[in-house]
């Protein structure tokens, strides 16, 4: 019953089967199906993307100026990178130059939603997997407030403060309102904190939500309105006179971008001295617990982002490139349009590219989006109710992306393993200090490449990333400011925008460091029309299927050897899941029962 | 009590993907209604779309809102239904507004965790007739309830608020509808839809079995 994946991984499947369907607290609908051995240790995984996703084909015909407003309805989260890699695309396929400012703002706004999902991400979706927030209750406020002063600068560390947060809890776990927590498995061993912790956490999870609300106003300022901004092929929709008044549509005046700047700085300052810190003090308690590297500690993919200079891809701030083996003394470059390097497989998916080519990968641009959906002979259940999907045969509604036939992990962990391989200063700063402090509070002596490769790793990073984002959109800003003050005012090149200035077929690809990790949009133009649009996310490449030769992808890698405390709450695998933030980027919120619970778990 | 009711700020909410035909509603019955009407400064119209957790703001700022959404209430299709405050959160449960699937009631929840519930909060919801269809519009039966539901939201205005928005001059004008971006406003997104030969329109058998039970 084992297999030997040829990337390196053994799978055992006689073990008793656990499903957990839906993985909340993600976009779209994602299942996972683990095999675990008689010491509950998983031993094998499965990941199904249940939804289908089908926004490329409804692109077919489209004015390619329009396609970002499409695609920023994929999904409620990734609004905004979705709508950037698409005017990236068709600038990409029409040569299009954008003006410097324009480039900026968009900077900032790509790095004002990096930011603020990480943030979202860790309090509001992962938090509650290490945080228990009813153990919060029997906390001491004042050796809270000891904790607090002891991680970070943060000024609001006092006793009384914390208590105040702690009895506001009290009264609403009370009043039988627990909601937002009652979903928990808070009386599970796998949860580590000290009620301290626990409550200096649930105090940051209130505050974040301050600072999520502040922050996406740098989004209405710069994209006219939120949710959805507006963006526009050629540059940003916004002008620039800073001279003018408030007056609502108003081009961008002074008084705005002093605005700006103050939420920029507050972000910064939020995630120096809250978010980083927590991470580090959270994890340092769970030192015991590096499960869930999986693929991240092998190969390693991102498209590379971040530009120094406009237009010159090797100033790229995050740069990209694909590790492989962990090996990472050789970063190998990434070309988008190399037809031979990223390939979408659909041999386990529910997609067909036709008999003959039923095991080949094809890349974007020739991309075809054919769904055809069967279940394998071994699966149980029936179509529309599905109690174990077949892994050999089709199980998925994801296709399964390779670089040159590997199967790699993205994301922020992707990423700050490539930029610190590449000798990134600032990034290898933050991971040597972030280290240091957690090593001190563990007593531990890790390396980053013993760290990194982890859950907690994965979960780091993110923070760091958000950091640094902070760090680098407070640079575009300074040299906006620059550019307006030697008289640049422009902020879109419309010499482009009459579809007679196209040529009569033409193709592009716009990449970007979106949240979740390297996020690609693939265009064909013909007569001024949508030819082929293919969007290969970041979930696809973590969460896709297994491929024709049988390698696994990141969600199932990480799950592998895990041991769950109890198979009949999954905690182990959410918390691992969730490290990814994964998003099935696909839409739609169709009624379904059962919508507050947190997963059903059947084992059986 | 005039005055209160005048200076309260109202939040009209449509909630929806307008991906999948009737499930746009709420935001087109918005797009609709800011197409047809001026507002005053303190009545916010906004396009929800599926965005969860990023509307909390929205709702904390607000003292009156009104949610426009495809509801399943298990009636005909095309019925409108009204619900107020705690009817609300009951019928909302079920749904997952997205943003990683944080439910309405988990929004409704977190303002509850923060203090800051809106008094009031009305829901005009629509029974939908057809949801698994991607790329698609309102089927006739649920457009024909566009204008029906804008009417509710206005009388809502007036009868609970106190606030009688102007009908727009010029209706169709260019300067209406900024609401929702013009190449995914109602009119270009159905009339541009690419055939099915060119475009499937099927979803997914398994998910969308669960919408029809």
């Amino acid at each position: 019953m084992t297999i030997q994946t040829p990337n390196g991984f053994s799978l055992d499947t006689s073990g008793k089967r656990i499903v957990v369907d839906p993985v909340t607290r993600i976009e779209g609908h994602m299942r996972c199906e683990v095999n675990v051995d008689s010491n509950n240790v998983i031993r094998n995984a499965v990941s199904t993307g249940t939804m289908w996703r089908g926004l490329e084909v409804i692109l077919k015909g489209r004015d390619p100026r329009d396609a970002w407003a499409f695609v920023e309805r994929i999904c409620g989260v990734c609004t905004g990178c979705h709508a950037l890699t698409s005017v990236r695309a068709v600038e990409d396929a029409l040569q299009i130059k954008i003006p410097n400012n324009a480039f900026l703002i968009r900077e900032i706004m790509a790095k004002v939603l990096q930011w603020h999902d990480h943030v979202v991400h860790f309090y509001h979706l992962h938090a509650l997997d290490w945080v228990n927030p009813v153990n919060a209750l029997k906390a001491d406020p004042k050796a809270t407030s000891v904790l607090q002063q002891s991680i970070s600068a943060h000024s609001k560390s006092s006793p009384g403060y914390f208590r105040d947060v702690q009895n506001r809890l009290k009264k609403f776990v009370e009043s039988g309102q627990l909601g937002i927590f009652k979903n928990g498995y808070w009386d599970n061993p796998a949860y580590l904190l000290p009620p301290e912790a626990d409550l200096l956490a649930v105090t940051h999870y209130l505050e974040a939500l301050d600072f999520q609300k502040e922050i996406v106003k740098v989004h209405t300022i710069f994209g006219g309105k939120n949710p959805h901004p507006n963006y526009l092929v050629g540059g940003v929709p916004c002008a620039i006179n800073m001279n003018g008044d408030m007056a609502a549509g108003a081009p961008l005046n002074m008084e705005r971008l002093n605005f700006v700047k103050l939420k920029l700085q507050e972000a910064f300052e939020f995630s120096q001295n809250v978010y980083v810190p927590d991470v580090i003090a959270i994890a340092s308690f769970y030192k015991g617990w590096l499960y869930g590297g999986g693929l991240s500690g092998q190969n390693v993919m991102d498209y590379g982002d971040y530009e120094a200079i406009q237009g010159q891809k090797k100033t790229d701030r995050l740069p990209g490139g694909v590790i492989l083996n962990g090996n990472w003394n050789e970063v190998h470059p990434i070309d988008p349009r190399n037809p031979d390097e990223v390939q979408e497989f659909v041999a386990h998916s529910w997609y067909t590219y036709g008999d003959a080519n039923k095991d080949k990968g094809l890349h974007p641009w020739d991309g075809i989006t054919d769904p055809q959906y069967v279940l394998g002979p071994n699966a149980k259940g029936t179509r529309t109710n599905i109690e174990a999907v077949d892994e050999n045969a089709k199980y998925s509604w994801i296709k399964a992306p390779r670089w040159k036939g590997n199967a790699v992990e993205v994301g922020p962990l992707a990423r700050y393993i490539l930029a610190y391989a590449q000798g990134v200063d600032y990034v290898k700063g933050q991971v040597d200090e972030a280290l240091g402090q957690f090593n001190t509070l563990a007593g531990t002596q890790l390396t980053a490449k013993q760290a990194l490769p982890s859950t907690i790793g994965r979960t780091l990073a993110r923070a760091l990333e958000a950091h640094y984002c902070a760090k680098m959109m407070l640079d575009d800003f300074d040299q906006l400011i620059a550019n307006i003050k030697a008289g640049d005012t422009s902020t879109a090149n419309m010499e482009k925008w009459d579809p007679s200035t196209w040529p009569k077929e033409a193709k592009g690809v716009g990449t970007v460091a979106a949240p979740r990790g390297g996020l690609g949009h693939w265009i064909k133009i013909k007569d001024g029309r949508i030819e082929n649009y293919q969007c290969v996310v970041p979930t696809t490449w973590n969460g896709g299927p297994r491929d024709p030769k049988g390698n696994i992808g990141a969600f199932e890698a990480s799950l592998m050897n895990t041991p769950m405390q109890r198979p009949e709450e999954p905690v182990e695998i959410l918390r691992t899941l969730h490290s990814f933030d994964p998003c099935l980027a696909c839409s739609t919120h169709v009624m379904s029962e059962g919508g507050e619970e947190l997963a059903r778990v059947t084992v059986r | 009590m005039d005055d209160e009711r005048t200076t309260a700020r109202i939040l009209v909410l449509g909630i929806g993907n307008i991906l999948w035909a009737d499930e746009g509603f709420g935001v087109r019955v918005l797009e609709a209604l800011d197409a047809s009407h001026v507002f005053p400064d303190t009545v916010t119209l906004l396009d929800g779309g599926t965005q969860g957790l990023y509307l909390l703001p929205y709702l904390e700022e607000a003292d009156g809102v009104v949610i426009v959404d495809a509801v399943d209430y298990g009636l005909v299709p095309g019925t409108l239904h009204i619900l107020a405050d705690d009817e609300v959160p009951a019928v909302l449960a079920a749904r997952k507004v997205s943003l990683h699937q944080t439910g309405f009631q988990e929004i409704l929840g977190l303002l509850a965790l923060r203090g800051k519930t809106p008094a009031r909060i009305v829901l005009v919801g629509v029974q939908p007739e057809l949801l698994d269809d991607y790329g698609g519009g309102l089927t006739a039966t649920i457009a024909a309830q566009v204008e029906p539901a804008a009417r509710k939201v206005l009388d809502i205005l007036k009868g609970e608020f106190g606030v009688v928005p102007a009908p727009r001059a010029g209706q169709g004008s260019a300067t209406s509808g900024s609401l929702v971006t013009a190449a995914v406003g109602r009119q270009s997104y159905e009339s541009e839809r690419p055939s099915a030969e060119a475009a499937c329109r099927i979803g997914d058998p398994r998910v969308l079995a669960t919408s029809r039970s």
